[in-house]
């Protein structure tokens, strides 16, 4: 263990100091259990699950494959940094509005999966939603929902235009 | 004061209430178990045996022990109370002592102040093992060529059907074996506990996501050698379970722990440590013969069912008599010959997984009615139509079928779905199968079409005294609602507040924390708990709205029985009285507690015969895939659904059952299989065990079947396991379709297409 030794991670907006860590311990553990940001959450510890998707620079990742200590020059948000005060973000209330929720384990890294399909590809096609979202499993609600939320989004975009 | 009734939207019953931890689950906040924390806790984690089978010889902790911020290691002789648990019947040890039965059973366990701690810990605990040939095939255990590989047998539980007429055929006899793989469930939250001791250290608090809070009491308290009432267990967040999580898994682990260490212990698995932390669902090998007239109506069915139970009992004895009792499906059948064995093996322990048994019976029954029809000329709607079971019917148990039966509805319902599209010749290459691997060609794609239809028993069976507890308050204008029901994603905590809004005509309803500081509520399993918690809270709300009456009609001189909710005011009903029932409850306090019991059930005589049910649910599924023969892909289409649910008490709610139970179904028919080998598990992790995921969801057309259940406190069936019982084989039937190739296995390897 490295005493009296820290590094700096910016997460979302934030400077926070990481103080005692072990040098393998990875971006999730990190966020979790040393700086106090359990929303984003580990279920495969691969990179299979999308679970614990994290914006590291704009890009989406899998927090669990990324040596914190390799992150020490980057921005990162994670879900905590996706909402504004108590306010959720349009994606997030079309999540809960269409049923997208069951269990909940999935839908941070979903939320942030699809937050940065939706920066990036403002008007995704059917297949487009489906293949960004494809590296996040969820158990509980078979897609039907998650698909429906997204749609929903978009509308409530463009209707807003 | 106008006597029309304003039309508003409340969350009530039938409405599409939202979750009331939707906002906490989208935005981080909700506390998953997971994510609990304690003041001065330390990380628990346990050591495994890496053979199936094996005699210990010797264990020596001292190198973990002595290791820096090591706080304690425990073995089977750390356990002061019984030195086994089980849900059916206790012979799981806490920690294996003697002899250990399965890859993966707990031998130690350590607490230490990092999990890289916890990791160096285990390494460091010596056990010299005596290897022993493992009993791998069930087979080898039922012929007897295997001794005893527990003090219990190799023979968990063997049970006949026989009923009717033993020599009856007809001119059609059909029959294959078909298999069954290992599923697993496979929820994302893993499996995670924070066990607190308490300050005198002769009590413990266990923060646990699991599926039956007192169910984990009783099998605890036990272990630990505790009373009941120094064990208090809380429900942390659960990220979903799906049978996984009725076993003990973590929990007497980490209570040992934190009373050993003295201080708050937080354990929480890994993924590959969760494929051998718990049970799944069993695999299975199934012979049927079925025996029918010339039209296609079944005569007679002959079956032999095979459940691997792995090391330990678990929950297979029920598993078992839920394949068997389904193994007509839902048709008519008036004779019988059915053999069936839960047995013991050296593979994972089996359990609890939706669908429970008739998952397994309804591949094997499904395929057969495909066999019938081809036989008799017939279509594979026409063969289902024609042997549709309807309520009054007699099962081959004997009992009589009392549930509403809407399964000649499910049918047609199903079948009046329009078909997909047929894929259009130039096609996104995402929408053929394979899907992102980007390997089919459009030209070599051919399309199917299948069926399937299932029944399903709700509750639970057997004589077991099956009950929900719920108490409702009525405090500073407010409900309050305290039950110890699992919430674990179905949304139990939505629908309770739902039926308070409807019984007692107020909005502002709060749950109380979920623990055991209140009746059972029995499991969140065997689609019950709509139908059991949900009749629990209607009667605890309706035993408060008796009392509010009575305090309305003492204030108002009227008779309380004269009153009744309307929307959001108590009334009379020819309209001379109304108030507001916030208004009326202004300085009124009352609290009722009611249990709910299902109607009684019995165990099965040794022919088989006997009332073991309780009720039942149907569903039809219509499978349209396309397969690349060559690559031996598929791409599930659409599935078409019409499902037997009694009534809809939330629609939003329901068709996230509907749908994510097909997504589990399409897995077990294409992808998910734990890989034996030898005793060995093959691929314990989401790289290697193959998940639906966006791109392999089908498009999901459904009905829901509104037929009023009287028997059900709320009109409503469970419906959490249908969806995923029936789908199964329609994916199957359609791959077949596609092909012209029997399968007999599940899940559809590659190469079971394309060899």
């Amino acid at each position: 263990m490295s005493d009296n030794e820290f590094y700096n991670l910016r997460v979302n907006g934030m400077s926070h100091q990481v103080q005692d860590s072990w040098v393998g311990e990875s971006l999730l553990y990190v966020l979790r259990e040393r700086l106090g940001l359990p929303g984003t959450k580990g279920a495969c510890e691969q990179g299979e699950c999308g679970s614990c998707t994290v914006l590291l620079n704009g890009n989406a990742v899998c927090s669990c494959l990324v040596m914190a200590a390799t992150a020490v020059d980057a921005e990162i948000v994670t879900v905590e940094g996706l909402t504004t005060g108590n306010e959720l973000t349009d994606v997030q209330q079309s999540f809960v509005d269409q049923g997208a929720v069951q269990c909940g384990f999935c839908t941070p890294g979903l939320i942030v999966a699809v937050h940065h399909l939706l920066d990036h590809n403002p008007q995704p096609t059917e297949f487009e939603i489906k293949e960004a979202i494809s590296g996040n499993i969820c158990r509980c609600t078979g897609y039907g929902r998650i698909f429906a939320a997204v749609e929903e989004t978009i509308k409530i975009r463009n209707g807003a235009k | 004061m106008s006597t029309t009734v304003t039309a508003r939207n409340r969350d009530v019953l039938g409405n599409s209430a939202l979750r009331p931890d939707g906002a906490g689950k989208v935005s981080g906040s909700f506390e998953f178990t997971s994510d609990m924390h304690a003041d001065n806790m330390l990380w628990g984690a346990t050591l495994r045996s890496p053979h199936p089978y094996a005699r210990i010889v010797s264990i020596d902790t001292s190198a973990a022990l002595a290791l820096a911020g090591v706080s304690c290691v425990i073995t089977s002789q750390d356990v002061p109370g019984k030195p086994t648990y089980g849900l059916i019947s206790s012979d799981q040890p806490v920690f294996a002592s003697d002899f250990v039965r399965y890859v993966g059973e707990p031998v130690a366990a350590v607490a230490a102040d990092h999990p890289e701690t916890c990791r160096r810990a285990l390494a460091l605990i010596q056990i010299e093992y005596e290897v022993l040939t493992p009993l791998t095939d069930p087979e080898d255990a039922i012929s007897g060529k295997f001794s005893p590989i527990h003090p219990d047998g190799n023979i968990i539980r063997h049970q006949r059907i026989i009923r009717g007429d033993q020599s009856a055929t007809g001119p059609i006899v059909v029959e294959g074996l078909y298999e069954i793989g290992m599923q697993d469930q496979a929820f994302l939250g893993l499996e995670a506990a924070l066990a607190i001791p308490d300050s005198d250290g002769a009590g413990v608090h266990l923060h646990v996501a699991t599926q039956w809070l007192h169910e984990d009491l009783s099998q605890i308290s036990a272990c630990l050698a505790l009373p009941a009432n120094r064990v208090r267990l809380t429900l942390g967040g659960v990220g979903g379970a799906f049978g996984a999580r009725e076993d003990i898994s973590l929990q007497v682990h980490c209570c040992l722990l934190a009373l050993k260490a003295n201080r708050p212990i937080k354990m929480q698995y890994s993924r590959e440590e969760s494929f051998f932390g718990h049970v799944h669902r069993h695999p299975a090998k199934i012979f049927m013969r079925h025996h029918a007239d010339a039209s296609g109506k079944i005569v007679k069915i002959d079956a032999r069912f095979v459940f691997d139970g792995g090391a330990y009992t678990s929950t297979s004895p029920a598993v078992l008599i839920n394949g068997i009792t389904h193994t007509q499906g839902p048709y008519k059948c008036d004779n019988a010959t059915v053999d069936g064995f839960a047995i013991r093996t050296n593979n994972p322990p089996c359990g609890a997984m939706r669908g429970f048994g008739v998952v397994q019976a309804c591949f094997a029954h499904e395929s057969q009615m495909d066999k019938i029809a081809q036989a008799a000329g017939i279509s594979p709607i026409e063969v289902r139509l024609i042997n549709a079971m309807a309520t009054g019917d007699p099962l081959i148990t004997g009992q009589t079928m009392e549930s509403v039966a809407p399964v000649a509805r499910c049918i047609t319902d199903t079948a009046n779905i329009p078909l997909p599209e047929p894929l259009p010749e130039i096609v996104n290459e995402l929408a053929l199968p394979g899907g992102s691997g980007l390997t089919a060609e459009r030209s070599n794609i051919v399309r199917g079409i299948g069926w399937g239809v299932s029944m399903k028993n709700l509750m639970y069976s057997e004589g077991f005294d099956d009950f929900a507890t719920a108490r409702c308050t009525i405090r500073d204008g407010k409900v309050f609602l305290k039950f110890a029901t699992s919430e674990v994603g179905q949304g139990f905590v939505t629908l309770a507040p739902q039926i308070a809004r409807s019984v007692l005509g107020l909005d502002d309803v709060e749950i109380e924390p979920i623990d055991t500081q209140v009746g059972s509520a029995g499991s969140t399993s065997a689609s019950r708990q709509t139908w059991m918690s949900g009749g629990a809270v209607d009667g605890a709300c309706r035993l408060v709205r008796e009392q509010m009456f009575k305090h309305v009609g003492s204030m108002h001189n009227i008779d309380p029985l004269r009153l009744v909710i309307s929307d959001t005011d108590i009334v009379d009903q020819i309209g001379t009285f109304r108030i507001s029932v916030q208004d009326a409850i202004e300085g009124f306090s009352c609290s009722e507690t009611f249990e709910h019991h299902h109607r009684k059930t019995e165990e099965l005589d040794e022919n088989g015969q006997g009332n073991c049910h309780t009720a039942f649910a149907f569903v039809a599924h219509r499978a349209v895939v396309d397969v690349d023969p060559e690559l031996g892909l598929v791409k599930v289409v659409q599935i078409a659904t019409a499902q037997d649910v009694g009534r809809v008490l939330n629609p939003l709610s329901a068709i996230g059952q509907l749908e994510g139970g097909i997504a589990q179904g399409l897995g077990l028919a294409v992808m998910e299989e734990i890989v034996m080998k030898d005793g060995k598990v093959k691929n314990p992790s989401f790289t290697d065990y193959l998940l639906p995921t966006a791109l392999d969801a089908p498009n999901v057309v459904a009905v829901m079947i509104e037929e009023y259940e009287p028997q059900a406190p709320l009109g409503a069936k469970g419906i959490g396991e249908p969806p995923c019982i029936s789908v199964t084989p329609a994916i199957v039937a359609a791959i077949r379709d596609a092909i012209g190739k029997d399968l007999l296995r599940i899940p559809v390897r590659p190469q079971d297409i394309c060899l």
